[in-house]
């Protein structure tokens, strides 16, 4: 690693501080200024003033405001991100251990099925550009585009569960096998393969299938246009006419030469769409019951679980952020003029 | 000047581009020939069809345009009835390119020697991937590349040293006939002098042809053993170097000449412009497509367009100022109904 390389990295670390500190102040104000509060939430509404009071000196929502703030960010520094206030009271740092696993087994096929077609049909729009194919390849990545990630994943339960019962409806594996299936690292697919339970595996790969390409399909239209427009533009630019005059064949000169020079934009919209994409994942497991982080912060939310919801956010934060530095790196990889 | 063996014959080449005002004829009815190991130097002002004519000869044109007439016989047979892959297998192998803008002719996420061995291993999948290699290096080398500078990406060479890469991308295949399109247009002036000088090396060292296009007259007077005159498409011109220089006869080519600067020239007098500009090519004139820009116009030249024909061995003109017509000698002609 060149030493600029490595200045490269601790800047954009370093940077991510004043981010993820800007984004949790706003999470941690908002959620005390919207109505509601945990105490609520956990008690109903008719219980007693002086047993709300008692739960709000245990969990310390009696302290100065600002008193919790600055709490709260020292257990930011130190990782530990405290207890949820509600449903248990468990760490917050096991329970998102438990869910993030799951997200995550969520949403690394889901981008790369968006990546596949977005790109794939992308260049091959652009190599046939203003045939019948392009059109319908173009219109295919509006409709996509365009509906809602959970209204997609509706269609398609109705459809491949319901009407033609194909996959399973909702979940991450049968509940049958629920109850002999046993979770060391919380992600599903290494779990099954570690203990050699092929049956628990099929089922684990089938509960994936719907979500996934809901999310996936859902986030490909973008990337279907934008490789699209630059594969067009490097087809024409001068150095695959010199291609071309050299012989080379058509294929070569979109899939090799041109497809390897859009990769800098479709990989800056990949990192961008990161955040996009955990945010439909709380769509994507919120209709499929998918018990992920995005399905926990809703729930949290409703319920008010102040710090459940500011260390999710934080968590997705981080996450988008690590993703971002890590395409930035991609970059020089792909690129030779690129230099850090 | 001996007798030349004719690498390519261009026979009535029209290339027309449709566009929403109409088809646009950029070059029309063109014939001449390339010989075997010449330097033949296409003149013209922009947009008068040589880069269009350029791309024509290996059959490149895009859509919206294409080569509406004329047959390409190059060793004797016409390409112009090749299908797509026999087309792909001629380009690069019997004709090559090279490009005005080196900064931007080559892949820029491809090392130069990826290059070389991807044209070699696409004509001849035999090859072994060290072998083309090996010839590549050997290749560059000669053309002054050194063997360390093979790995480096385009980006990070000079502009003389890529229009190098792009020399040794014509020739690696042994390619008979080198087009090279305003090649040195982008290069400083020292740049430019040195790769005329290394483009004539080839063309004795490899025995190639060499087809310079450009609009710069003196670097055609510098390079070229034969000169064809380009005007709104039409050749207007064609002859050695020597002749072309010494004595124009087709007025455009006078004037083109005359515009160019000479340190000899008078203090007081002032360069020569040509009047007018190039025509539409949309609605070109009727007749000859220079005569209202001509100003040894005839009332002929208005209605009827001459013949590019031979006036003396070698020489060709597309002048009525040389060609006989019974209408000629009246001096106004009655349009024919």
């Amino acid at each position: 690693m060149s030493a600029s390389l490595r200045r490269f990295i601790i800047t954009r670390v370093l940077l991510t501080i004043p981010m993820v500190l800007i984004l949790v102040t706003m999470i941690f104000f908002i959620m005390r200024i919207l109505p509601g509060d945990p105490i609520r939430s956990q008690l109903g509404p008719r219980v007693s003033e002086e047993q709300a009071n008692a739960l709000r000196e245990r969990l310390g929502l009696n302290r100065p405001l600002y008193v919790q703030y600055f709490d709260f960010l020292w257990d930011m520094v130190t990782l530990d991100f405290g207890t949820a206030l509600t449903q248990g009271e468990r760490p917050i740092l096991d329970e998102l251990g438990e869910r993030m696993p799951a997200t995550i087994e969520l949403t690394i096929p889901a981008i790369a099925i968006t990546a596949v077609i977005g790109i794939f049909s992308g260049a091959y729009a652009a190599k046939n550009r203003k045939k019948p194919v392009d059109y319908v390849i173009r219109l295919m990545s509006i409709v996509a585009y365009s509906i809602p990630v959970f209204f997609m994943g509706l269609i398609f339960q109705i459809l491949f569960s319901v009407r033609l019962p194909v996959f399973p409806l909702a979940g991450r594996m049968d509940t049958l096998m629920m109850t002999t299936f046993e979770s060391r690292t919380h992600f599903y697919v290494i779990d099954a393969i570690l203990a050699q339970n092929w049956k628990a595996l099929g089922s684990v790969l089938m509960h994936l299938v719907l979500p996934s390409v809901t999310l996936g399909l859902a986030l490909s239209g973008v990337f279907v246009r934008l490789t699209r427009v630059n594969m067009i533009e490097m087809l024409q630019s001068d150095f695959i006419t010199a291609g071309r005059a050299r012989g080379l064949p058509e294929r070569r000169l979109a899939y090799r030469h041109s497809l390897r020079n859009t990769f800098i934009p479709i990989l800056t919209l990949l990192g961008l769409q990161f955040a996009i994409l955990l945010a439909g994942a709380v769509l994507t497991e919120t209709t499929f019951s998918w018990p992920g982080v995005g399905r926990y912060l809703v729930e949290r939310i409703q319920l008010r679980d102040y710090t459940a919801v500011q260390a999710t956010i934080a968590v997705f934060a981080l996450f988008v952020a690590a993703v971002s530095l890590l395409m930035d790196i991609l970059y020089a990889f792909i690129d030779p003029r690129i230099r850090y | 000047m001996a007798e030349k063996e004719v690498l390519m014959q261009i026979k009535d080449l029209s290339v027309t581009y449709e566009t929403r005002l109409g088809p646009v004829s950029a070059v029309e009815g063109v014939s001449f020939d390339i010989l075997k190991g010449e330097i033949l130097g296409l003149v013209g002002e922009s947009g008068c069809g040589k880069s269009t004519m350029g791309k024509a000869l290996m059959r490149m044109i895009q859509p919206p345009g294409r080569i509406s007439s004329g047959k390409l016989i190059f060793d004797g047979e016409d390409i112009m009835t090749y299908d797509e892959n026999q087309m792909r297998d001629f380009r690069g192998r019997k004709i090559s390119m090279i490009f005005q803008d080196p900064m931007t002719s080559l892949n820029p996420v491809q090392r130069v020697d990826e290059h070389l061995v991807e044209a070699i291993q696409v004509h001849e999948p035999k090859t072994k991937p060290s072998d083309a290699l090996g010839r590549s290096n050997t290749l560059m080398e000669r053309l002054g590349i050194q063997k360390q500078r093979m790995k480096n990406y385009p980006h990070q060479l000079s502009g003389g040293m890529r229009q190098r890469v792009m020399i040794g991308l014509g020739l690696v295949l042994n390619a008979n006939l080198i087009v090279a399109d305003e090649a040195t247009t982008s290069l400083d002036v020292i740049v430019e002098a040195k790769l005329v000088d290394q483009l004539k090396e080839i063309r004795d060292e490899f025995g190639v042809t060499l087809l310079v296009i450009t609009h710069n007259i003196a670097l055609v007077a510098e390079i070229s053993d034969r000169v064809a005159v380009m005007y709104a498409g039409h050749l207007v011109e064609l002859g050695t170097v020597e002749k072309i220089f010494d004595n124009p006869l087709h007025p455009y080519t006078y004037g083109l000449l005359s515009s160019v600067p000479n340190i000899k020239l008078d203090e007081r007098e002032e360069l020569y412009k040509m009047g007018g500009e190039p025509p539409n090519l949309t609605h070109p004139p009727k007749g000859c497509r220079f005569h209202p820009r001509c100003p040894k116009a005839m009332p002929i030249c208005e209605t009827i367009e001459p013949q590019f024909q031979e006036v003396a061995r070698g020489r060709f003109v597309k002048c009525w100022l040389y060609e006989n017509h019974p209408d000629k000698t009246t001096k106004k002609i009655e349009v024919a109904a």
